[in-house]
């Protein structure tokens, strides 16, 4: 089973029809519970970091995140769900999860923002997780904000907007993409059933 | 690099996808959802729903079509008609779609925009605006679906809503609308340089050329068209080999 955080933000509902799609079992939820006995943990994400952060507190699920992946539980964070686990947002100034050590900065003027649009991602290394999906696809971004991690090592793929910035990182059992694979059409699809495969 | 983005549009009206000519003289071209998942398969980057006709009876049709529409696609897709309320925005938005145009609503009530921003966040909220040009280099916000002259400016309407929150603009010009003759070049240009937020060019592609032209000159980050691809002139990646050839960047399936 597959827990699909409900923090009252973001798609959640797109991330379900995908995992639907997929015939995958899983659920929204917000519980205690469930999300400690979820064998994968999804957190989507669309929205502002400062309202993500309070949500998470409010529903004392910050917490609970934290020791799941502290437990090394597969985790899956898409767009602002990726941002919460960094140390600080400069979106709002806001703390985040700090389960990744680094920023979240906001993009120059001199690119429109948001981005929005279908952008290449550069694989720096091989993965399980990019199985059958070609080389420098292209994956769906809706984003105003990008991930600087301090450990450059976690750096999976990157993609341009004004900076080359990380679009995807891998850090034990943490997968996070600032593009949005349950909106990438088939590539998405595919990177979802590879993530699922890891479990 | 970002790809410039070919979406077809879905004009609708109880539950059935229509085109007009200039905003009149509307046709039968199918069912919304089956049209949906065969852009979807052939490679657009995005779809765009409009309620053109927008009424209470409408709007429960719609919401089933958005409902249906986000189980079978896997790219995302806009909705717009109607659009009045934060309220309304939250229905559409929790039957799956990624985000939501508003027009007339946000015209008449400029604060729906800070609302729904502040509320969904900026990505969701596409400014639809639908102008005519009223002398050269000037172009009018048109309401009620084009038939109200506002007297207001584009251009001031089109930053007034950025400010305010718009994270993207719809931009359809009802002069060449379903004309078939090319996009609105020279508008989209002037709306492209006032606002730093991606314009997607509406009305007018009636042949390939079109879209290489909107994206080099008009400088647009998305084109959308319809009866052409409703009608089967022309594919979606039929456009996009023509514009890869041309080095304009785009997504291939």
């Amino acid at each position: 089973m597959i827990v699909i955080i409900d923090y009252g933000l973001g798609n959640l509902g797109s991330v379900k029809n995908t995992l639907d799609r997929l015939g995958v079992d899983s659920m929204i939820s917000k519980s205690k519970k469930d999300i400690e006995k979820a064998e994968g943990l999804i957190l989507p994400g669309v929205g502002s970091a400062r309202q993500g952060m309070e949500n998470l507190k409010n529903r004392k699920l910050d917490k609970i995140l934290v020791n799941e992946i502290k437990k090394g539980k597969l985790f899956l964070g898409i767009c602002l769900g990726m941002q919460l686990l960094f140390s600080e947002s400069e979106e709002g100034n806001s703390k985040c999860l700090n389960v990744i050590e680094g920023t979240v900065k906001e993009f120059s003027s001199e690119v429109k923002v948001p981005q929005i649009g279908w952008n290449m991602v550069e694989q720096k290394t091989e993965s399980e997780l990019f199985k059958n999906i070609p080389k420098n696809s292209s994956f769906y971004f809706v984003n105003s904000f990008y991930c600087l991690p301090n450990d450059k090592s976690l750096i999976f793929g990157n993609t341009e907007y004004g900076v080359n910035f990380c679009s995807i990182l891998i850090k034990d059992n943490i997968i996070a993409t600032q593009f949005h694979p349950e909106k990438s059409g088939q590539v998405g699809l595919q990177l979802i059933k590879n993530w699922i495969k890891l479990i | 690099m970002i790809t410039k983005r070919i979406i077809p549009c879905l004009d609708m009206t109880e539950g059935k996808v229509v085109k007009g000519i200039q905003f009149v003289n509307f046709r039968d071209a199918g069912d919304p959802v089956t049209l949906a998942k065969k852009y979807d398969k052939q490679g657009a980057d995005e779809l765009v729903f409009l309620d053109i006709t927008a009424t209470t009876e409408n709007r429960n049709i719609l919401l089933d079509v958005v409902r249906r529409t986000a189980k079978n696609v896997s790219i995302p897709f806009s909705v717009g008609g109607g659009i009045r309320s934060v309220e309304d925005m939250r229905l559409v938005l929790e039957n799956g779609a990624d985000k939501v145009a508003v027009n007339t609503g946000a015209f008449n009530n400029p604060r729906l925009i800070a609302d729904c921003s502040n509320y969904f966040g900026r990505q969701c909220v596409i400014l639809s605006l639908d102008v005519r040009q009223v002398k050269k280099g000037q172009w009018n916000v048109f309401v009620n679906g084009g038939k109200t002259d506002t007297g207001v400016s584009a251009v001031e309407w089109a930053k007034k809503a950025v400010s305010l929150g718009a994270g993207e603009i719809l931009l359809t010009s009802i002069d060449t609308d379903g004309m078939k003759k090319g996009f609105d070049v020279e508008l989209t240009k002037t709306i492209s340089k006032n606002v730093n937020v991606p314009i997607i060019a509406s009305g007018g592609a009636g042949k390939i050329e079109d879209f290489y032209e909107i994206f080099k000159k008009g400088k647009a980050d998305a084109a959308l068209a319809a009866s052409l691809f409703h009608f089967g002139e022309l594919t979606i990646n039929q456009v996009k080999n023509y514009l890869k050839n041309r080095n304009i960047p785009v997504r291939l399936i």
